[in-house]
C-alpha cells in the first residue's frame, strides 16, 4: 500500500507578548519552585515556559503552618510568599536556567508600587525572558484590605509604572476574587501590559468540625485545582471578549482536554499549577495530548483555535 | 528520584486497618535510604487529588515495601488494591536518618516507634545491623493495644532487644512509648551514650524531643506531614526550625528526618 505523503506535524508554537514559545503549555508560578525541584523528573526544555515562584525584594519567611490542605478536588494553601528574596534569586537560582533552552518568566510581588518598580528594574538587566506581576497574592494587601488586583486604580498605576520602567515582556496575574475581572484586565491592557495570566487562587477555607478550628493557620487560603476550573474558564471567556492582549489560562488544568477548553475560550497559552503536584508529567502529557487532538482534527496551527468558541446565536 | 509505574506484588492486611504493600520498583529499591519516602498516586481520578506519602519500610533487591494504616479516603483506596495492579509512585524522596558511625563511644541505638512509625525504623534497624553489626539496638514499640502492635517479631529476628508499651496495658509496659524511653534511659548509663531515632505521632515526637534535650542525647525524629508536591517546590509542608530567629524547613525535602534539637516545637 502506498503511504500518503507525510503530513506536516501540527504547529504548536506561539508568540506570546513578544516571547516565542515551542508550545502553549507553561507551568504556573508557585507550583514549580525554581525549576530545579522538578528537573530530575521533567524535561524542562519541552515546556512552553516556566513561571518561577514569586520573589520579593527581601526574603520572606512565609506563614505559620498548617499552610496546605486538600479539599474536594482542590487544594487550599496559604504559603505567604516564602522566598529567598531577589538578590539570592539572581545569585543562586538564575544560573541554573542557563543550562536550559526554555523561556523563564519571573514572578514578582511588592508591598508597594515602588517595590514592584524596583524589582522590575533589578531584573531588567538579567537573563530572563519576561516578568509576571503577581498582583493577586492573598497574602499581600495593597491598602491592608485589598490586593492590588482588586483595586482597578492600583492595578493601573502599578502596571503603567512598571511598563515605563522596563522593556521586558510584561504579564499581569489577576485575582478571581473580584466582581468584574474583565474590567481589571482592561486596566492592565490600557496600562501597557503585554498579557494577562488568569486566574490566581480563590479565597476559601476549611474547618475541622471536631476541634471547630480552621484547618489553615491563617484561617483562609487560596483554592486551586480542578475544583476551580469551570470558574476560571468562564473568566477567560469574559476577559477574551474584553481585551486584545494575549491571555494565559490557568485554573485546574489536569489534561489536554482541560487545556483545550481554555484555548478555545480565548487563552493563547495555558499554565499548569496544582496538576504538577499530582503528576509532574502533567505539562508534558498536556502538550502531547494537544498535538494528538490537532492531528485528529486536522488543525495545522494551534493559533487557529484560540478563542474559536462556537456559541449558539442568541 | 524517579517516577515509575510500579507493579503491586502484594497488599496484605497485617492488623486491624493496617496493611503491608510490596511493590516492584528496582531503581527506588536500589536508591532508598532509611527514613526516605515514596509519594503515591492512589487513584487516576479524583478526589483524592494529591499523592500520599509513605515511608519506605523495606528495600530488598527489586522490591520495596510500605506499611500503612487506613486513615482516610486515600489509604482506603490503597487498601483495596490487588497484586498485579500498578501504582504511579515517585521516590525515593526526602532526607532520611543519618546513620551513626561505628565508634566505640556509641554503645546503644534506641529506636522509638509509635503506631505505624515502625515502618521506617525497621528499615533503619536492618541497615544498621548490616553496616554496623557491633551496635546493639533497643527498640521501643508503642501502640494503643496489643492488636495494633506492629513488627515486634521483625525487630527480634534482626537481633534487636524489643520492649513494648501499650496504652491500655494489654501487652508490656502500660503507657506511652515516650514514657518507656524515659524509664529505659538510666539503663544506658549516666553518660548520654545512646542515639535515639524516633518515628510516630507528633505528640510522641515532641515528648521525645523534650527528653532528648533534658538528657542531652542525640536524637533524630521523622516527621509526618500532609504533602502536596513532595519534591520541595510548593512549600506547603514546612516546620519551624531554629535560625537567627526561626526559619521554615520543608518536611518533604529538608526532612522528613530532623535533629530533634533543630525543631521549634509549638
Amino acid at each position: 500500500m502506498m503511504r500518503k505523503a507525510k503530513e506536516k506535524p501540527p504547529n504548536l508554537a506561539i508568540e506570546l507578548a513578544g516571547i516565542s514559545l515551542k508550545n502553549p503549555v507553561m507551568v504556573a508560578s508557585g507550583t514549580f519552585g525554581y525549576g530545579e525541584e522538578y528537573a530530575q523528573l521533567v524535561d524542562l526544555n519541552r515546556l512552553g515556559a516556566i513561571v518561577a515562584k514569586t520573589i520579593t525584594l527581601k526574603p520572606r519567611l512565609g506563614n505559620e503552618p498548617p499552610r496546605m490542605v486538600e479539599t474536594a478536588s482542590g487544594v487550599l494553601n496559604s504559603i505567604g510568599l516564602q522566598n529567598i528574596g531577589i538578590d539570592a534569586f539572581i545569585n543562586e537560582k538564575l544560573p541554573f536556567f542557563r543550562e536550559y533552552d526554555v523561556p523563564l518568566i519571573v514572578s514578582i510581588a511588592g508591598e508597594t508600587t515602588d517595590e514592584y518598580v524596583q524589582l522590575a528594574k533589578t531584573l531588567q538587566g538579567e537573563k530572563i525572558t519576561g516578568l509576571e506581576l503577581n498582583l493577586s497574592c492573598p497574602n499581600i494587601k495593597y491598602d491592608r484590605k485589598l490586593m492590588f488586583a482588586q483595586n482597578p486604580q492600583a492595578t493601573h498605576q502599578v502596571v503603567s509604572r512598571v511598563r515605563k520602567a522596563i522593556s521586558l515582556p510584561l504579564m499581569v496575574k489577576l485575582s478571581p476574587n473580584v466582581t468584574d475581572i474583565a474590567s481589571i484586565a482592561k486596566m492592565c491592557e490600557e496600562a501597557g501590559a503585554d498579557g494577562v495570566s488568569l486566574i490566581n487562587t480563590f479565597s476559601g477555607m476549611a474547618i475541622d468540625v471536631e476541634s471547630r478550628k480552621p484547618i489553615l493557620r491563617q484561617i483562609t487560603g487560596g483554592l486551586s485545582g480542578p475544583a476551580i476550573k469551570p470558574i476560571a474558564l468562564r473568566m477567560v471567556y469574559e476577559v477574551h471578549k474584553a481585551v486584545k492582549i494575549p491571555i494565559i489560562g490557568i485554573g485546574g488544568i489536569m489534561t489536554a482536554g482541560d487545556a483545550l477548553e481554555f484555548i478555545i475560550a480565548g487563552a493563547k497559552a495555558v499554565a499548569i499549577g496544582t496538576g504538577n503536584f499530582v503528576d509532574p508529567l502533567t505539562p508534558i502529557k498536556v502538550i502531547d495530548g494537544i498535538r494528538e487532538y490537532m492531528v485528529k482534527n486536522k488543525i495545522k496551527d494551534i493559533k487557529s483555535i484560540v478563542g474559536s468558541l462556537k456559541c449558539p446565536k442568541s | 528520584m524517579v517516577q515509575v509505574d510500579a507493579k503491586i506484588l502484594e497488599n496484605r492486611e497485617i492488623g486491624p486497618q493496617r496493611y503491608k504493600m510490596a511493590l516492584s520498583a528496582p531503581q527506588i529499591a536500589r536508591q532508598a535510604k532509611p527514613g526516605q519516602f515514596i509519594h503515591v498516586r492512589v487513584s487516576k481520578s479524583f478526589p483524592p487529588l494529591l499523592r500520599r506519602p509513605f515511608s519506605v519500610h523495606r528495600a530488598q533487591g527489586q522490591k520495596i515495601e510500605i506499611l500503612y494504616k487506613v486513615v482516610g479516603k486515600g489509604t482506603e483506596i490503597l487498601s483495596r488494591k490487588k497484586g498485579g495492579e500498578y501504582l504511579d509512585i515517585l521516590g525515593p524522596l526526602g532526607k532520611g536518618y543519618q546513620l551513626p558511625s561505628a565508634t566505640p563511644k556509641i554503645s546503644d541505638i534506641i529506636l522509638v516507634a509509635g503506631g505505624t512509625g515502625v515502618a521506617s525504623l525497621l528499615f533503619l534497624a536492618e541497615s544498621i545491623s548490616v553496616a554496623n553489626p557491633e551496635l546493639s539496638i533497643l527498640v521501643l514499640i508503642g501502640a494503643k493495644n496489643r492488636k495494633e502492635l506492629l513488627c515486634e517479631g521483625d525487630f527480634r529476628r534482626l537481633g534487636c532487644r524489643v520492649e513494648v508499651a501499650t496504652e491500655n496495658g494489654t501487652k508490656g509496659y502500660k503507657g506511652l512509648a515516650s514514657d518507656l524511653l524515659q524509664k529505659c534511659l538510666p539503663l544506658s548509663g549516666d553518660k548520654p551514650k545512646s542515639t535515639v531515632f524516633a518515628c510516630g505521632p507528633s505528640g510522641m515526637l515532641k515528648m521525645i524531643g523534650k527528653i532528648s534535650r533534658k538528657h542531652r542525647f542525640p536524637c533524630q525524629v521523622s516527621l509526618e506531614e500532609r504533602l502536596a508536591c513532595g519534591v520541595g517546590a510548593c512549600l506547603g509542608c514546612v516546620v519551624k526550625t531554629k535560625g537567627s530567629t526561626y526559619t521554615y524547613k520543608r518536611v518533604c525535602k529538608d526532612g522528613p528526618v530532623f535533629d530533634a534539637g533543630e525543631l521549634i516545637w509549638e
